[in-house]
């Protein structure tokens, strides 16, 4: 791995600053989630991105609409890079009712099936199931969508990475593990608790292919990704995609950081992606400083406006607490054959 | 009427539901070619090939995660435990992930799965392959737990479980498998969160689940010598529970006992104990609420103590005998 960056790939002008705005935007929500927290507007210690958008933004731009994702404990930047609205992930995080899952769910649970998004998780390791299952389906219905499963590299070290993979691999499944390792499983870095340095390596013992790449180089992780949605849609199966990357901030805000080493966080910042990213762009003469300060500040304000729209929005209803706990039955039209084909939507 | 075991009135109401919908289909442990530790799918791989009815590695996490993001994605699977015991592998996925999934959303996702399971003892095959942990789901929101007692049950209830839009927890019993009943051809639904009085009675309200039902019922016909006469009610779903006709059986006849197999501490029957003493029921009660349940030890390999370790017919008759005798 080596901090050269990739070419522009297959990408037009407008999808690269697609993306760099989307890197931006990630980065400017995840600080309006900080801000928040540090004003005791925010509870519940949420678990920032910042550091690895490169990741969830080069890995999104190769899913269409109708492709899944699952997501992590640390899920804002993927949830936003599948093209999650700041204003009802604020009020979710906020737990306002007009948050995507009215207050309920909170910065762990955020999902739009409409959008493909099947879930941030509150447990490491608990999405990769669900997007076999979901990929699984894919197969069933000859639907045509790949799964991109976004975990951690504390998650590859649980029974489910293990089972997921070899279902996946087993059933040519059109996954794309994404791996986002950024050196620490909570409050223990990598080393302490695992014998190899690339998780990709794990591929192999499940008969799948196996990339690991820089993670926070974008444009590296959107090639490798397009790489494993061409794979999964040939019917040739899963990819383990393992992306290096630095987590910046603490496991969830308030973290001491007690586990890093000195000079760690300033080494790697060094290596941020959006600096990254600005050199490619303005090398390529797309951007120039203008611009980004422009697409900067736009973003900004977005989410500071997204922080708005959550404070003055009301809390759910008393009323809301034992309402979808269980769906209700509804009576079917017996006994007619019933077709996946001409479903409509999803769930 | 056509008589069908419990193990084929299962088999019919999948084999009719996966022709009627391409919605529907098996995903478990050696469910293919072997048919099933139980039998149960034998010969339906034939039918349906091995796109829908889906043999999946020792994988319990898997295969039940597996279920949720089909079900998530417009699919209705049925996973097969093999064991019930087995499920303990798969509880992140039940409890944590499927059962709040539809809740964390806020309602904007359904998970219209079914997960089939035997449970029970009285095979001899000891401790990890004979526990009875339904109790274990009906302590979590948003599940929803199913146990039949008889075939006619088994297909009505598997039917209404695969078109509910929760997942469903389907205790089977081991030692149902071969019992018998009429069980119409045509496919029908036995609604879940329907309680059924089962026997008639005025002495005393008998709340049974699964093997036990059949075991009360024998019980009943040796109390009826004695001119006893027993009430008997099959939940048939536990969770929702539908506690009306049991609280209405009580005040008429004034005495219960609750009878499972599962271990009795912290067990279904305390539930519905406490339903029942929380009620207007408490005002017409003539002797304490009793339960008999599993002792609260693993199940053991010899067949003699397995015996033992759970309600039998003998141990109904005595209990319902004090009860109702004055014994307490």
């Amino acid at each position: 791995m080596s901090n050269k960056e990739s070419t522009m790939a297959d990408l037009t002008k407008e999808e690269l600053l697609g993306m760099y705005r989307q890197m931006h935007r990630i980065r400017a929500f995840e600080m309006a989630v900080y801000d928040g927290v540090q004003r005791g507007v925010i509870a519940g210690g949420p678990h920032l991105y910042v550091g690895e958008e490169a990741v969830a933004v080069g890995v999104c731009t190769t899913l269409r609409p109708m492709d899944y994702i699952t997501s992590t404990h640390r899920g804002h930047g993927h949830l936003i890079a599948k093209g999650g609205q700041l204003k009802p992930m604020m009020a979710e995080i906020l737990g306002k009712a007009t948050g995507y899952c009215k207050g309920k769910g909170g910065s762990m649970h955020i999902a739009d099936l409409n959008l493909g998004i099947l879930g941030a998780n509150g447990i490491v390791g608990g999405g990769l199931p669900t997007a076999v299952g979901a990929a699984l389906s894919s197969k069933l219905k000859q639907g045509g969508w790949v799964v991109a499963s976004f975990f951690g590299d504390g998650a590859a070290n649980t029974g489910s990475f293990h089972e997921s993979l070899n279902l996946a691999a087993a059933w040519k499944l059109p996954v794309i593990f994404v791996c986002e390792n950024n050196t620490f499983a909570m409050f223990t870095p990598m080393e302490w608790t695992t014998a190899i340095k690339d998780l990709s390596a794990r591929a192999a013992a499940y008969g799948m292919v196996g990339t690991t790449v820089d993670g926070n180089d974008v444009l590296a992780v959107y090639r490798a990704a397009v790489e494993a949605r061409e794979r999964a849609l040939a019917g040739e199966g899963p990819t383990l995609l393992e992306c290096k990357t630095y987590r910046f901030l603490g496991h969830y805000v308030g973290d001491p950081e007690d586990y890093r080493k000195p000079g760690e966080v300033e080494m790697h910042k060094k290596n941020d992606p959006l600096p990254r990213f600005e050199k490619v762009l303005i090398e390529a003469g797309m951007i120039n400083k203008e611009l980004m300060q422009q697409m900067m500040a736009e973003t900004r304000q977005e989410a500071k406006e997204a922080l708005e729209f959550a404070l003055s929005s009301p809390d759910p209803d008393p009323s809301e607490l034992t309402m979808d706990v269980r769906r209700p039955f509804k009576p079917l039209g017996d006994l007619e054959r019933v077709s996946y084909i001409v479903e409509e939507g999803v769930g | 009427m056509r008589e069908l075991s419990y193990a084929e009135a299962l088999r019919e109401c999948l084999r009719q539901t996966m022709t009627a919908d391409e919605r529907v289909f098996m995903i478990g442990e050696d469910i293919g070619i072997y048919g099933g530790a139980f039998g149960v799918s034998a010969g339906l791989l034939a039918e349906f090939g091995k796109e829908r009815i889906i043999d999946t590695p020792i994988s319990e996490a898997g295969l039940a995660g597996a279920c949720i993001g089909a079900a998530l994605t417009g699919m209705r699977p049925v996973g097969e435990i093999q064991f019930m015991d087995f499920v303990a592998l798969s509880m992140e996925q039940i409890v944590l992930q499927a059962a709040k999934i539809r809740f964390m959303f806020g309602g904007k996702a359904t998970v219209p799965m079914v997960l089939r399971m035997p449970g029970g003892s009285g095979t001899g095959a000891a401790a990890q392959h004979s526990e009875s942990l339904e109790n274990w789901f009906v302590h979590v929101p948003g599940l929803k737990v199913v146990m039949p007692s008889n075939a006619y049950d088994a297909k009505g209830l598997l039917r209404a479980a695969i078109y509910d839009d929760n997942p469903v927890i389907f205790v089977e019993h081991k030692l149902l498998y071969r019992t018998k009943a009429d069980v119409p051809e045509e496919p029908y639904e036995v609604p879940l969160g329907k309680s059924k009085i089962v026997r008639e009675g005025s002495d005393l309200t008998i709340v049974a689940t699964s093997i036990m039902v059949q075991r009360t019922l024998q019980a009943a016909e040796q109390l009826a010598q004695e001119n006893i006469e027993v009430e008997i009610i099959d939940p048939r779903t536990i969770k929702p529970l539908d506690s009306a006709p049991i609280i209405d059986s009580v005040k008429k006849t004034g005495r219960a006992l609750v009878v499972h197999e599962a271990v009795k501490m912290g067990g279904f029957g305390g539930e519905v104990v406490s339903q029942i003493v929380a009620s207007e029921a408490f005002d017409y009660l003539e002797a304490p609420v009793r339960r008999l349940a599993g002792l609260d030890t693993p199940i053991p390999y010899n067949r003699t103590l397995e015996y033992h370790a759970v309600p039998q017919v003998e141990n109904i008759v005595d209990e319902a005998r004090k009860l109702v005798q004055g014994g307490y």
